[in-house]
């Protein structure tokens, strides 16, 4: 059944701008903050925005996708063994697959180029991608059954996610942070994922923060909300 | 054989929670004709397509142990992006049946042409329906769920719908909903009426008549 609708999602995009489009957006935001320097020397720039940038796209991307998941397919509906979680399925292994097929196209093209080191510690960076794209699935069912439901929801959610952008990690390390704010940053998951992700790329050169498993539980919560709340959602919505 | 327990179906309005259904039951067999009777809104297309599955009672069972089709109307059924041929061949899948066997029939029975591979999205409704009823004469169903669609475009076209329904798939169950008394009559051997909520069934079409004359 996944696997049925995920192919059609494929004949609805051009195939190739699933994963061209993230490393276009990357590399422009790579391209820009080279020129103007915005950076302070602490650490390589290249790795840095990398890393950053690829992480947002893979939430911010999966989980806007969903807010629109169920509209254009309404008529899908009809046929019963298409439910309603289905579409967001089919959505969200597309999103992620292709935002994680551009990061990895990405550095490695970068790498070769010799612009940026090979990561220091592979396992890391898969476990960080991997706990990021959980996190951004089990909002991604939140927010698109919620706003199946409720259409101010999905408005909202790109403000949020817009105010949500400085404070998502991809832009400072905890460490630069004065000790009272660190506990903070800390509660998001985003933050401890990309704390991670940049522990794998960097090594020994930065000092990381995260717990896994605060991230494994706020996942699994969030998840959990995410699939109650499809649930209901998959009850109200009308057919055509 | 399908069945319906006791199924409850509400909609949010704007003025709260409106019951459309109210606890209906209902039971279908192999080869049953049954028409169902109704006033604009009283539901029947609701109860068509909480028989499908395509929506969720909020209360009540539903069980099927025969092959449905999907609700036949003027709308819905088929992702507007895609082509027609896109659309036939996630249709198979979604129930199971060979696309290739299944191709030759639909495009010699829709008359469609080079449309098929087009996005629906450019049909007209005829043409839609056209697909629709092709499509969903490809697929063996051994229930046909019919919304007001019983035979669409040109009186040729009429005619082959016709034949190919109510001819060659005589021995399957039918749910037909539709406004044309004649229809009813001609195809169906039972019917219900469906009003304020609940369904009132009648052994034969006529007694049926004679009670939605009523409401």
């Amino acid at each position: 059944m996944r696997e049925i609708i995920t192919r059609y999602g494929r004949h609805n995009i051009g195939f190739m701008w699933v994963f061209v489009e993230p490393m276009m957006f990357t590399g422009g935001v790579l391209a820009l903050w080279s020129l103007i320097h915005a950076h302070s020397a602490r650490l390589p720039l290249v790795p840095f925005v990398v890393t950053g940038y690829s992480t947002v796209l893979l939430w911010r991307n999966t989980v806007n996708r969903c807010g629109n998941a169920v509209e254009p397919n309404r008529a899908l509906l009809h046929h019963r063994n298409v439910r309603v979680i289905d579409l967001f399925i089919a959505r969200l292994l597309l999103e992620v697959a292709g935002t994680t097929l551009s990061f990895m196209t990405l550095t490695t093209l970068l790498t070769l180029a010799g612009l940026m080191p090979p990561p220091d510690d592979l396992l890391k960076c898969i476990g960080a991608w991997l706990l990021l794209a959980w996190f951004a699935v089990a909002l991604g069912l939140i927010i698109g059954s919620l706003s199946t439901a409720f259409d101010p929801v999905e408005r909202v959610w790109h403000v949020l996610s817009y105010l949500f952008l400085p404070l998502s990690g991809a832009f400072y390390m905890v460490d630069w942070l004065p000790a009272t704010v660190q506990p903070l940053a800390l509660l998001l998951p985003t933050v401890n994922c990309t704390e991670l992700l940049r522990d794998g790329f960097f090594g020994s050169d930065i000092h990381p923060h995260y717990s896994l498993l605060y991230v494994a539980v706020a996942n699994t919560a969030l998840l959990l909300i995410g699939l109650l709340s499809t649930r209901l959602a998959s009850v109200t919505v009308e057919g055509e | 054989m399908i069945r319906l327990e006791n199924v409850v179906k509400r909609y949010r309005t704007r003025a709260g929670m409106h019951t459309v259904l109210d606890r209906v039951s209902l039971e279908v067999r192999k080869g049953d004709k049954l028409g169902i009777l109704g006033r604009n809104g009283a539901g029947k297309s609701t109860l068509i397509r909480i028989i499908s599955g395509a929506e969720l009672p909020n209360r009540g069972r539903v069980a099927r142990q025969m092959a449905v089709s999907w609700p036949l109307a003027f709308s819905g059924a088929f992702q507007g992006s895609l082509t027609g041929l896109d659309n036939l061949r996630f249709i198979c899948r979604v129930y199971g049946a060979d696309f290739h066997a299944a191709r030759p029939f639909v495009e010699e029975f829709s008359e469609l042409g080079k449309y098929l591979r087009e996005p629906v999205k450019t049909y007209s409704s005829g043409m839609r329906a056209r697909l629709a009823f092709a499509v969903s004469m490809a697929i063996e169903f051994d229930c046909f769920l019919i919304d007001e669609v019983i035979a669409v475009g040109d009186a040729r076209f009429h005619e082959k719908c016709r034949r190919e329904l109510f001819e060659k798939r005589s021995d399957r169950a039918m749910i037909m909903v539709s406004h044309e008394s004649h229809n009813i009559r001609e195809h169906c051997t039972r019917a219900c009426v469906l009003d304020k909520g609940s369904l009132r069934e009648f052994a034969t079409v006529d007694a049926a008549y004679s009670d939605y004359g009523r409401v």
